[in-house]
């Protein structure tokens, strides 16, 4: 299911936990698995189970607990909007609602050529730069007003 | 010990404990739902808020520990107001549908709303909805809007059922309790969820709608499946048992039961129940009163022990008969004339017959068990055999206990092992010998004669070495010997072996047993002095008494047990039901009640005596075995059958009374010393393993409807490993035909890691393979 390479990565996170409690590294394994696979099919969440000597279900709670696994296939670029208070009173909401205009989707969906997915996100831990966004579960963008958001579009190709 | 007060109230509790522990110590009420006394805690419903003295916010009474001198109150202004408002909290988004909910009038929400709740919700906003899940035959999921989170069924399933079925997805108000992509809940322990499950979340699908809890009639009974004797509280409405739930023991099944103990009781309602007496006349049955039927009986067994002796008569109890009925069937048959009476139908090996020191039985307590520091189970099909004493056992591995199994198949048995060893059944006898002599090389002592060559693997070794590890305090380990251990050809040879293992190590033995009564029948001395249960079959006999059973399905080799039956000249079948192959081998067949239906004891594993009543009328013209056996004693003008009562019968056989019968005692009186085990020696060509099936295994849990739908009753088919596959030159999905003797079967292949080479699992106990013969021996594969 996985490439040696992102076995090799799962097994030095295992590596960090005392040998009978593999399961620890399951938020690690998955997401390598989405990095490698684009996104947590339920095959792709029980073969980390499996891998890890966990039961599917305890797995499957993980990957639905946290947001930034994605249980369904997304596109290119997975832009994630903060709407969480501080946010959302510093004008998170209208950026989420800008990007909605702008790319013609709702949140939880791919524009039509595949390019980018729009979500909604927890708190990022960065408040005092609302609105922002994280792309692909990586890449920081704070201060997104219309402008910085025209712009970071412009950049996702 | 800590001091602690609740509500003005001292108690002193060991350090470590809980408010709670406390309360429950004092008697005090604090409301809960999370909290259960035989889970880990979860502090997660928040129901159990409590003021606590200089505590500047209400603390959770599960989740905290006392502290000395710790004042608590659970009835203040403060802790009511938090209370209140966590039921309202829960109240959001819960269903008004109490009117048509199963649990209404059972739920703990419901009870808890009635204290704690408010008159009106102010609640105006949309109620989230959660849809419903399908996962199985047994647990409705049909309206999970209901559920409040509290994780009991999530970890039941994790610590008791050693499976974690139930898990709760996503995260806030879109949690939801669901299996792995829609799959179905398959522990053979998952009803207890049901009475865990605080709200109607978690229905029994049998149950639903068909009664209210307050029209029930709750009357008291014991399981008639596994040895075990789980403790019951049997539902009546009418004259009809509509449900069957746990009678809390916490020395034999604590506060749970099995699937089978809880869902069986669909068969007493079985359209195959037998309900009037009936005989074979010119060739076909004829429904009759009891006298006639009786007389028919008397002068047919009258005339065959006239004519051939009364050695010519044979009789076969099922081990899930009660102890009066076995004791009966036995005193009976001797009356006749014949020492050929037997109730373990599934044997093979009957050696150590007359060699037997007392009563075999499990060799300690149940609740013993927690106490052990090494158990060894050897030849066990664990979880599905025996699924509360695995139970036990997994309790103890999750506390650090050492359980290590030796058996014919590495099935998942949902216990944290700590060695384990798999071998084709004609090894088993030289694997347990293995772990002897390793046990007597790690301490140092001579090798017990017989095993020179034997030479034991690691897990043997290991295996030794977790028996052996504080030994010298004496009974601290135990080595149990499952059905696979007692069903097998050699049978007394794995028992000596057991005893010798135990010799070295201190630990002790025991017998899981496989029924209801397995330990009941030797008390009623159901043993035979002629021909046994397999005997009486491989020597047909002229006549043929049989007591809830189904030869054709329960016998050890029922191609054998069917020819003996179709050639004798009368089967008599006290029976509670009409199967296919009794209609065509019975000339008589008898109504009996089950268990629930008629009084009687069984003892169960430990040795607990534990007796019955009826909780309904037998149906239509069935009556209580015990009183049909009495009768029939008397219309056969047989001395000594003149009972008022099964209690009369009962002291008969135990005139000492107690909670534990006497003389139980595993020892054998010859040892090793005809025993020489050569390695090598065993193997040639397949063999067979043959597991009897859950829901097989007895004639009342084969015709209970919902058990027959799980998984557990899949029907069985010919498993092999692939490389046992590639060797036979079959495919996995297949059809094959599997030979033994004379018989065959056809059945689809499937391949199966957890069987050894060179061996095929074929279940027994299955209409599907009865053309089969012995549940272990020569077996072969082929395209069929
Ligand atoms: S289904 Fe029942 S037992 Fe399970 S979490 Fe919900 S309320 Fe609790
Ligand atoms: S609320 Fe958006 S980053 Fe904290
Ligand atoms: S019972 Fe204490 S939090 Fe649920």
């Amino acid at each position: 299911m996985l490439t040696p390479d992102s076995l090799k990565r799962i097994d030095r996170e295992i590596a960090k936990y005392p040998a009978d409690q593999k399961q620890s590294a399951v938020m690690a394994a998955l997401a390598i698995a989405q990095e490698e696979l684009g996104w947590l099919s339920s095959e792709a969440i029980e073969f980390i189970a499996g891998y890890l000597g966990m039961p599917p279900i305890a797995a499957y709670e993980v990957a639905s607990f946290y947001n930034m696994y994605d249980l369904k296939p997304v596109g290119k670029y997975k832009l994630t909007v903060c709407t969480n208070l501080p946010c959302m009173l510093t004008g998170g909401v209208d950026a989420g609602e800008y990007l909605k205009k702008k790319l013609g989707i709702g949140y939880n969906e791919t524009t039509t050529d595949g390019r980018i997915t729009l979500k909604e996100g927890e708190c990022m831990g960065a408040c005092g730069d609302a609105p922002v966004m994280i792309v692909n579960n990586r890449r920081m963008c704070s201060w997104m007003n219309p402008e910085q958001i025209d712009k970071l579009l412009a950049e996702l190709e | 010990m800590l001091e602690i007060e609740i509500d003005g109230k001292q108690a002193q509790v060991p350090a470590g404990s809980t408010i709670m522990d406390a309360a429950q110590l004092l008697g005090a009420y604090i409301p809960h739902f999370c909290y259960h006394k035989k889970l880990s805690i979860a502090a997660n419903c928040r129901m159990c808020l409590v003021q606590v003295e200089k505590a500047p916010k209400p603390l959770p009474a599960c989740a905290t520990p006392v502290t000395n001198g710790m004042k608590v109150f659970t009835h203040s202004e403060l802790a009511i107001k938090a209370q209140k408002g966590v039921m309202e909290f829960l109240l959001i988004n819960h269903p008004l549908d109490c009117p048509i909910c199963d649990q209404g009038g059972e739920c703990q929400l419901q009870d808890l709303a009635v204290g704690y709740g408010g008159g009106a919700s102010r609640y105006q906003e949309a109620k989230r909805v959660v849809f419903h899940k399908e996962v199985g035959p047994l647990i409705s999921m049909q309206e999970m809007s209901r559920c409040i989170h509290c994780t009991r069924c999530v970890r039941f399933g994790q610590e008791i059922a050693g499976i974690m079925e139930l898990g709760m997805a996503n995260r806030n108000m879109h949690s939801e309790i669901q299996t792995f992509v829609g799959r179905s809940v398959d522990s053979e322990l998952s009803g207890n969820m049901i009475d865990l499950c605080p709200v109607g979340a978690l229905t029994s699908k049998p149950f639903r709608y068909s009664a209210r809890s307050w029209e029930l009639a709750r009357r008291r009974s014991i399981s008639p499946h596994d040895s075990l004797g789980a403790n019951l509280t049997v539902q009546v409405k009418g004259n009809k048992v509509m449900r069957v739930l746990p009678r809390e023991n916490e020395d034999v099944n604590e506060c749970w039961i099995s699937d089978k103990d809880r869902f069986s009781y669909e068969a007493l309602n079985s359209p195959e129940r037998l309900s009037k007496p009936v005989i074979r006349v010119d060739g076909a049955l004829r429904e009759v009163e009891w006298n006639v039927a009786l007389d028919y009986v008397s002068h047919a067994l009258k005339d065959i022990a006239q004519n051939h002796g009364g050695e010519a008569i044979a009789a076969l109890a099922s081990p899930h008969s009660t102890l009066e009925e076995l004791h009966l069937l036995q005193k009976l048959t001797r009356a006749l004339g014949s020492g050929s009476v037997d109730f373990r139908p599934h044997r093979r090996d009957f050696s150590a017959d007359g060699k037997r020191a007392g009563t075999p039985w499990l060799g300690m307590k149940l609740s013993e068990i927690k106490d052990l520091d090494a158990a060894l189970v050897v030849g066990s099909f664990l979880r599905k055999d025996h699924p509360l004493f695995a139970q036990r056992l997994r309790q103890l591995a999750r506390k650090g206990g050492k359980v290590s199994l030796l058996s014919v198949t590495a099935d998942d048995s949902s216990i944290n092992v700590h060695a384990r060893l798999t071998v084709s059944p004609a090894e088993l006898v030289l694997a347990l010998g293995g772990v002897v002599k390793a046990a007597a090389r790690q301490k140092g002592v001579a090798v017990p004669s017989g095993l020179e060559l034997v030479e034991p693997c690691a897990s043997g070794k290991a295996i030794a070495e977790s028996l052996l590890q504080g030994e010298g305090e004496k009974g601290k380990r135990a080595i149990f010997m499952g059905n696979v251990a007692e069903q097998h050809p050699q049978a007394t040879q794995l028992h000596a072996l057991a005893l010798e293992l135990a010799k070295l190590t201190g630990a002790s033995v025991g017998f899981v047993g496989e029924a209801a009564n397995s330990v009941g029948g030797y008390v009623a001395k159901a043993l035979p002095t002629a021909l046994d249960g397999y005997e009486m079959f491989a020597q047909p006999c002229k006549a043929y008494l049989l007591l809830g059973i189904d030869p054709e399905i329960d016998c050890h080799n029922p191609q054998q047990a069917v020819a003996a039956l179709k050639q004798s000249a009368l089967v008599v079948s006290l029976s509670s039901f009409k199967s296919g192959a009794a209609l065509d081998y019975a000339d008589v067949l008898l109504p009996i009640a089950p268990f629930a239906e008629t009084s009687g004891t069984f003892v169960n594993a430990e040795g607990r005596v534990q007796s019955f009543n009826g909780v309904v009328r037998p149906l239509g013209d069935s009556r209580p075995g015990w009183k049909v056996l009495r009768v029939l004693g008397n219309v056969l003008a047989l001395p000594g059958f003149d009972y008022d009562s099964s209690e009369q019968v009962r002291d008969e056989i135990l005139p000492e009374g107690g909670v534990f019968v006497a003389g139980l005692d595993n020892g054998l009186d010859s040892g090793l010393s005809d025993l020489t085990l050569a390695p090598g020696a065993a193997a040639s060509g397949l063999q067979r393993i043959a597991d009897v099936p859950i829901h097989f295994a007895d004639p009342l849990v084969r015709r209970a409807p919902a058990l027959q739908q799980t998984r557990d009753a899949a029907l069985p088919a010919a498993r092999m490993s692939a490389a046992t596959l590639a060797q036979q030159g079959v495919a996995a999905g297949s059809q094959v035909r599997v030979k033994q003797a004379q018989g065959e079967a056809l059945l689809l292949a499937v391949a199966d890691e957890t069987v050894p080479a060179g061996c095929v699992r074929v279940a027994a106990a299955h209409a599907s393979t009865a053309a089969l013969g012995d549940m272990f021996g020569a077996i072969s594969v082929e395209r069929a």
